[in-house]
């Protein structure tokens, strides 16, 4: 239990952690360096034009998002379902959820093309738009788990801890279904146009979100060689696997949909088998690395640290690969006005649109993650987020 | 109806018609037999009781022919920059073909000015919005170039501005990073003119544009689409767009 | 003087934005030249004072109603006030960016609008 159990900053030798401060500004700086490069010269210098709009930016921001709606699932199975052997590490998945939102939102605001009115952006809601409405989701999600961080901290107020999580549990999944449904509802791209991406953006989340966890707290053990208690180890290896497990049966399922039925049948055949990158990064990256390669993993029966590790990278190596075929190859895949007509004109009618991305793109990109990682670092350092010990003696393991 | 018969009455209807809208036009200055739809004084905001629309007739429009759209960037100043992929479109030539069939077509398709318009819908500031009387414009105040518009629009009419624009219209502001698209050439709606494409249209005598009120039963358009058949492009997504095609 | 103070002091605040802040070696006095003399639609005092808020009320106004009444139109103003030499408002000399140079306040207009009046940009009348 909590309680019994002593919490203890990031520690270290000084250099050592700043060290690792100095290593994440590097990707931070050039983070800023493309972003004021592009607000200067325009998206022109991206790789986006008039058919593909969203870019690398917003692959990498809605990897983020998506992942910190699933990184709060482990402090939730411990606040709402009770699951206590997940309560020691409950703070961390709270502190990583939170520090994925804001590095996954700051990229969305970044990557407007005129991010001088961000101002705007909050000033001015339209109610009916997902989009907006994700706005006020997100910064009720933030505050939602801001208090259930501080409920969690709090000794005198640990005893609210249930009613908060189950706020923060009905958040996260309207977040999540906002979010998958904000591809599902544009009926007007093939790619898009179904509403199975609220279930499986969740599934997405779930496994991503619990990868990005298990990697930060393996990276935390391993940092000060924290022990980990072989039951806590071998319960997230079955949960991510649960996850990943879900995220293939919801991808096949889409896909499957979209190629049996007629009216989808092409847009299907091409992400499936004619969609060049597309098709290589689905099947190579979201279906065998993102998913494959990582259960049989997850699934022997003993499992060290550094496989979990190992499995829990490539889910979202997988992640990532899948946010580029949804976003990317959503765009890419031509709209069709005129159905069962061959379309062409001056504007790139019916055909496959190029995208290749750019260097400051994928900086702006690689920079938000890296301020999610910052956000980590320091308030590790700052806060007494993780047990000492997450072996037996630090408590009993339910 | 085969083509040729939609042409054959079209043309007869057509004739008719323009000539009834000549008359009443060309009466005498100020005095008019049909009051032209939104025929209203500056001070006077847009009514809902217009809906303003197109009638496209792609019989009458010829595969490659280009008028409207080099009227519609002279209009509204849109030069190309010599990067095609990136340029803004406001109104573009899709030539269609049928696989089965071989028939070949070509129809003009810019901003259908839908009732229900997603990009609306979407938009996170509101900046994206619907006049009274259904013409679907951007208020680049506030429009923050978060380009969700563009993924919504079923008709790829939106655009964002890549690169500074210099030497605009007056009556037509554009800039770097707010998205755009079909304005109904609103400037010179407000003033009792015809947008630019449907003017060069029928300047270069081929008259496959109308444009008019929708709500008007007197008005060319509205008479024109109560009698002969006319469709909408995607009209299964229930968005209904103003702008209305015969013969596609 | 104290609105010229008041000017310093916001023209401080504002230096924040980059571009301005390079712009100006030392701070500039603005070019006020009115080439077409006579009356504004309001007095100048309250044209100082009041011009953005004229502006905002009647873009608004105009983009979202369809309202185009010509007096408080910012085409209007561009067609007055455009420099006789360069047609512009904007410019080192041009009427509106001088003194918002000298204000330091950020001129966002004529990204998107025409600085200088129809005839002048070349577009046909």
């Amino acid at each position: 239990m909590a309680q019994s159990c002593v919490y203890r900053e990031l520690g270290g030798t000084s250099p050592r952690y700043w060290g690792l401060l100095a290593l994440l500004a590097v990707p931070l700086a050039l983070g800023a360096a493309a972003y004021f490069y592009i607000e200067h010269f325009g998206h022109i210098v991206t790789g986006m034009d008039n058919q593909i709009v969203w870019g690398m930016p917003h692959v990498f921001a809605v990897f983020l998002i998506v992942a910190a709606t699933g990184a709060l699932n482990v402090a939730l199975a411990a606040s709402v379902f009770g699951k206590t052997a997940y309560q020691p590490v409950a703070p961390l998945s709270a502190l990583v959820s939170v520090a994925l939102l804001v590095g996954g939102l700051a990229l969305l605001m970044l990557d407007l093309a005129r991010s001088d009115r961000m101002i705007v952006a909050m000033t001015h809601l339209n109610t009916k738009s997902l989009f907006a409405l994700r706005v006020v989701l997100y910064n009720g999600f933030l505050a939602t788990v801001a208090v259930y961080f501080w409920f969690m901290l709090e000794r005198r107020m640990n005893r609210y801890i249930k009613p908060v999580a189950i706020l923060a549990f009905l958040w996260q999944l309207v977040l999540v279904t906002g979010t998958g449904l904000m591809f599902g509802f544009m009926v007007a791209r093939a790619v898009y146009d179904s509403v199975l991406y609220a279930p499986m953006f969740i599934a997405f989340s779930s496994a991503y979100g619990t990868a990005v966890f298990i990697l930060i707290l393996l990276a935390v053990c391993n940092w000060e060689e924290r022990p980990i208690a072989g039951e806590l180890l071998r319960r997230l290896k079955n949960l991510l696997a649960i996850f990943a497990g879900a995220s293939l049966y919801f991808a096949a399922l889409f896909h499957f949909s979209k190629y049996y039925l007629a009216r989808s049948h092409e847009v299907g055949q091409f992400l499936l088998f004619d969609g060049g990158v597309y098709t290589a990064l689905f099947w190579l990256g979201q279906v065998a690395i993102g998913g494959i390669v990582p259960l049989a993993l997850l699934l022997r029966s003993r499992v060290s640290r550094r496989t979990v590790a190992a499995a829990c990278a490539l889910v979202v190596l997988g992640g990532v690969a899948q946010m580029y075929v949804t976003i990317i190859g959503g765009q890419a895949y031509p709209q069709i006005l005129f159905p069962g007509m061959a379309e062409s004109s001056s504007f790139f009618d019916g055909e496959i649109h190029p995208y290749t991305p750019s260097v400051p793109e994928v900086l702006l990109g690689l920079g938000g993650a890296a301020l999610a990682a910052a956000i980590i670092a320091v308030a590790l350092r700052a806060l007494a987020l993780l047990p000492e010990r997450l072996d037996p003696t630090a408590g009993p393991q339910a | 109806m085969s083509a040729d018969a939609n042409e054959a009455l079209s043309r007869r209807g057509f004739l008719a018609i323009s000539a009834a809208t000549l008359g009443g036009v060309m009466l005498a200055p100020g005095i008019r037999l049909i009051e032209i739809a939104g025929a209203r004084a500056p001070e006077q905001a847009a009514s809902k009781r217009v809906r303003w629309g197109l009638l496209i007739d792609t019989n009458k429009c010829a595969p490659g022919c280009d008028d409207c759209v080099k009227a519609c960037a002279t209009e509204n100043g849109i030069r190309s920059t010599g990067h095609p992929r990136t340029d803004p479109q406001w109104i573009r030539k899709v030539e269609l073909k049928d696989p089965r069939s071989g028939r070949a077509h070509s129809a003009p398709v810019m901003c259908q000015h839908c009732e229900h318009p997603p990009c609306v819908d979407v938009c996170p500031t509101g900046a994206s919005f619907k006049r009274a009387d259904g013409i679907v414009l951007v208020d680049r105040h506030t429009c923050i170039g978060c380009r969700y518009c563009i993924m919504a629009c079923p008709y790829k009419a939106r655009s964002i501005v890549f690169q500074d624009v210099t030497d605009q219209n007056p009556d037509v502001p554009r800039g770097k990073g707010c998205a755009e698209g079909c304005t109904l050439c609103v400037h010179r709606v407000d003033r009792d003119q015809q947008p630019a494409c449907v003017e060069a249209c029928a300047k270069a005598g081929h008259n496959a544009m109308i444009f008019g009120d929708l709500n008007d039963p007197q008005s060319e358009i509205a008479r024109r689409v109560a009698k002969y058949a006319s469709t909408q492009i995607r009209a299964d997504l229930k968005l209904n767009p103003g702008v209305r095609y015969q013969g596609l | 003087m104290p609105p010229h103070g008041l000017l310093r002091f916001f023209a401080c605040l504002l230096l924040a934005l980059p571009a301005l802040a390079f712009a100006a070696e030392r701070t500039p006095k603005p070019f006020i030249v009115i080439d077409k003399p006579g009356q504004c639609v309001e007095a100048a005092e309250i044209m100082r004072r009041e011009h953005p808020d004229m502006l905002k009320h009647q873009r608004d106004r105009t983009m979202r109603e369809g309202i185009r009444t010509r007096k408080y139109s910012l085409k209007e103003c561009v067609e007055c006030h455009a420099g006789a030499k360069t047609a512009s408002v904007i410019g080192e000399k041009g009427f509106c960016q001088s003194c918002h140079d000298y204000a330091s306040v950020r001129l966002d207009c004529f990204g998107c609008h025409a600085s200088k009046p129809k005839l002048a940009s070349g577009a046909k009348p």
